[in-house]
């Protein structure tokens, strides 16, 4: 018998022409089966509930049909709707229940809800273009093919202990004229610069996020510039399953999800991974007085944490918070991210706000939280990163003590504010950074130092150039007269606020970018740069560019030649990197010889050998290459954060070897930083260190 | 959508005209099936077509599977170059022998 001739492959019913039957509950959402589409949504709490079908596009249903009671199973309604034109197709629902806030029901029969299973989301095809706000549902679930083409791509499994992560955001990394690809601010126009990502030689691209979101949410006009300002980050989500239309150059013929997917199958053909940064904490419904876009008006109690007058819990900072431990959404999340891994091929997550992840249903921690758990444990998902932003905004901070189960690596904030304080030269940092260069043993001695992700930079705060160029924050033009950012910065410009001519200001700015990247890419754990970075780009000083849809956030690429000393450093740095393991392990260092070298793995050395400062300016570490590989060389690496020069007595080479300069912060290019063993030969047993400046030999 | 075939030398020639979507692919489908049969060398002419979708995309790639799988050889031609650009960042593009002339393409599965 072939699979045309089951009999529940027709249909039993049929209204307005329009003919359907029972369906199946699993899986939710919408799924193209034989001659038709399943539909299925759970609802705890509904009376009823009717699916709305639309052409695309089209203000008005073209049928509504309601679900007979004998299509429900538990709380799932599903129904098989036949001879549909898939490519032509929106669909929505209505759910009738109890106007009961005080219980935390808000259902709302006029309103029509979108999926939250939906994989493709119409409404804001195209970026920037104007909604059509009198539209009574904005956000317009789609139907997927999920039929594209990988061939032999796979997600690359890079050792978490060899990555360099490059944290980018895919409008403002090609928007910019100066970019010159096809289609500015798109996936397709991010593909064009692989060539550019390759050559600077990171091998992971996080994504700022690229689940369907409204640029619109929230925009307003600034005050006095009359600037649109609108949700150019993103972190605030529409639907989980949907890459952001706008962001694909085909978005407005639909094909988003084709665009994103091949922009991932020649990410890997370069070796890069891609990750993602994902946000589960809230959604873009807000609090009650937010818009029904989905969850509130199909399950309002079940989807997000209420406060016991119904009220919503605010942990995000957003308005309201995802009931992420209710085993309900705790599937949706596991659900969406397998979607992820085995559909589009992601080789990591990033969690926006992740301890939220681990709150209970009433919004209390847990020290077992089933959602870190089940996505630890997930086979789907096993060999993908998993990295925890892990701090939220209800006042939890577990950097170093999130619930990993072995496999969650965090963003080190302590990483971040401990090499902003040693490089603009604060006292008594050596053994604070002697630490953080180690991986951060006291936060993750039992989990290794790739579970500490390092940076000094990242998209919510400073660029580097705005580090070394302001002491204090300029977000004047967020329009929140400089109230909003953060002020706690760590930063140092250098001898002048802002952008100037002197020379001295501007070489210091030079050095000082060389050794923040110095230090990030010589340290244990997995390293990661901002977008731009390596280019000086800048925000003038603004540390919360959330908003800004313009030349403020966006990544100029006049910038690849003016600052290309920069760059040639950053990507022989990186390339550094990747040529010596003895960076890279992924086990603490043992402060011993455990291989019979004569030298301990790791050594650390003030201005005079094997005696460290620990409380002054200046740092040196030793590594022993043997211990990483028979191959690979010895490295000192000196760090003076004293701004005069300083003679350091360096530790003697192994026999038959001799020190040679790898990098030296303090010289111009091509001095800086030498390729392989092209860097000259140290003599004497004294080394001059210049201020502010960072030397590391190789023997 | 309109759908004309001819032969020269051996190989067939499908100028297809309008737009080739989800609703218009089937029948495009069910026209070329007695062509695949009869020729191991066929053309597509794309020149009149002035909307690809998504399902035309798809119908084209099943197409090119389809006629491959039985050492068939398929080229494209008349592609405009909106319709070339979408083939490229979806990554359809690719999978295919475009060719800029007809006489190019006669070459092209020659």
């Amino acid at each position: 018998m072939s699979m045309e001739e089951r009999i529940d492959f027709y249909p039993t019913h049929e209204t307005g022409g329009v003919r359907f039957r029972r369906g199946r509950p699993l899986p939710f959402g919408a799924t193209i089966v034989p001659n038709g589409v399943n539909f299925s949504i759970f609802s705890s709490a509904a009376d009823s509930c009717t699916l709305v079908l639309f052409r695309k596009r089209e203000p008005k249903p073209f049928i509504e049909i309601k679900f007979p009671p004998e299509f429900r199973i538990g709380d799932v309604y599903s129904m098989i709707v036949f001879d549909l034109d898939y490519e032509d197709l929106e669909y929505g629902y209505r759910f009738s229940g109890p106007w009961q806030p005080e219980w935390g029901h808000r259902f709302d029969e006029s309103k029509i809800v979108g999926d939250p299973y939906a994989k493709v989301l119409g409404g804001r095809d195209v970026w920037r273009a104007q909604p059509d706000w009198l539209d009574p549902y904005q956000h317009r679930a789609r139907l997927s093919f999920d039929d594209f083409d990988w061939e032999d791509d796979k997600p690359l499994e890079i050792p978490t202990k060899d990555l360099v992560i490059y944290e980018a955001h895919v409008r403002g990394f090609t928007a910019h004229t100066s970019s010159k690809v096809s289609a500015p601010g798109t996936f397709g126009g991010l593909r064009e610069k692989i060539p550019y990502l390759r050559s600077l030689g990171i091998n992971c691209l996080e994504l700022l996020p690229i689940y369907e979101f409204d640029e619109w949410e929230n925009n307003r006009q600034h005050p006095e510039t009359g600037e649109l300002l609108l949700n150019y980050w993103g972190y605030s989500t529409v639907g989980f399953f949907a890459p952001k239309a706008g962001y694909a150059a085909t978005g407005k013929l639909g094909m988003q999800v084709d665009e994103l997917k091949n922009l991932i199958k020649e990410l890997h053909r370069a070796g890069i991974e891609i990750m993602l940064d994902v946000v589960f904490n809230h959604t873009a419904e807000g609090d009650q007085r937010g818009p029904y876009i989905s969850y509130r008006g199909i399950d309002n109690r079940t989807y997000y944490i209420l406060t016991p007058e119904g009220y919503y819990y605010n942990f995000s900072g957003c308005g309201n918070t995802l009931n992420c431990n209710h085993p309900v959404v705790r599937n949706m999340v596991l659900d969406c991210l397998r979607y992820w891994a085995s559909e589009y091929h992601i080789d990591g997550f990033r969690f926006d706000l992740a301890s939220i992840l681990g709150r209970d249903q009433n919004g209390a921690p847990l020290s077992n939280p089933p959602l870190l758990e089940s996505l630890a444990y997930d086979p789907v998902l096993s060999k993908c990163k998993l990295i925890a932003e892990a701090w939220d905004a209800g006042g939890l901070y577990q950097v170093g003590s999130f619930p990993a189960y072995g496999r969650w690596a965090e963003w080190n904030g302590k990483y971040r504010d401990a090499a902003r304080r040693f490089i603009k030269s604060e006292p008594g940092m050596t053994g604070e950074i002697a630490t953080r260069i180690q991986g951060s043993p006291d936060l993750y001695w039992y989990r290794g130092p790739t579970a500490s992700l390092n940076f000094i930079t990242c998209h919510d705060g400073f660029t580097l150039r705005d580090l070394v160029s302001y002491d204090y924050k300029h977000n004047e033009a967020n329009g929140e007269y400089n109230r909003d950012g953060n002020d706690d910065n760590h930063s140092w410009n250098c001898g002048w606020e802002g952008e100037t001519n002197d020379p001295g200001v501007n070489a210091l700015r030079i050095r000082q970018m060389k050794n923040a990247a110095t230090l990030l890419f010589t340290s244990r754990g997995v390293p990661m740069l901002l977008m731009g970075d390596e280019i000086g780009r800048t925000q003038k000083g603004n540390n919360n560019s959330y908003c800004h849809d313009n030349e403020l956030s966006w990544m100029d690429w006049g910038a690849v030649e003016k600052e290309s000393e920069l760059l040639r450093f950053f990507s022989r740095l990186i390339a550094f990197r990747h040529a010596h393991p003895a960076l890279r392990g992924d086990r603490f260092f043992a402060h011993r010889d455990y291989v019979g070298s004569g030298k301990p793995d790791i050594s650390f050395h003030g201005t005079r050998a094997w005696q460290p400062d620990w409380g002054g300016r200046c740092l040196a570490f030793m590594l022993c290459g043997q211990h990483a590989s028979p191959k690979d060389s010895d490295m000192y690496v000196a760090m003076n954060a004293y701004w005069d020069g300083l003679p350091f007595e360096i530790p003697w080479p192994s026999e038959g070897k001799r020190w040679r300069v790898a990098i030296n912060t303090s010289m111009q290019q091509p001095q800086d930083i030498f390729e392989g063993e092209s860097g000259p030969i140290i003599e004497s047993s004294e080394l001059i260190v210049g201020g502010r400046s960072i030397m590391v030999l190789i023997a | 959508m309109t759908f004309e075939s001819s032969e020269e030398n051996g190989i067939g020639t499908v100028r297809l005209a309008g737009s080739l979507d989800g609703k218009t692919s089937p029948e495009v489908r069910e026209q070329m099936r007695p062509l695949l049969a009869t020729y191991s060398k066929i053309i597509l002419d794309l020149s009149k077509v002035d909307y690809l979708s998504s399902a035309g995309l798809r119908l084209l790639l099943l197409l090119y599977r389809e006629f491959s799988a039985k050492k068939g050889k398929l080229a494209l031609v008349g592609v405009s170059e909106d319709i070339r650009t979408v083939m490229s960042h979806t990554g359809f593009l690719d999978f295919f022998t475009l060719a800029g002339t007809q006489a190019e393409a006669v070459e092209a599965v020659s």
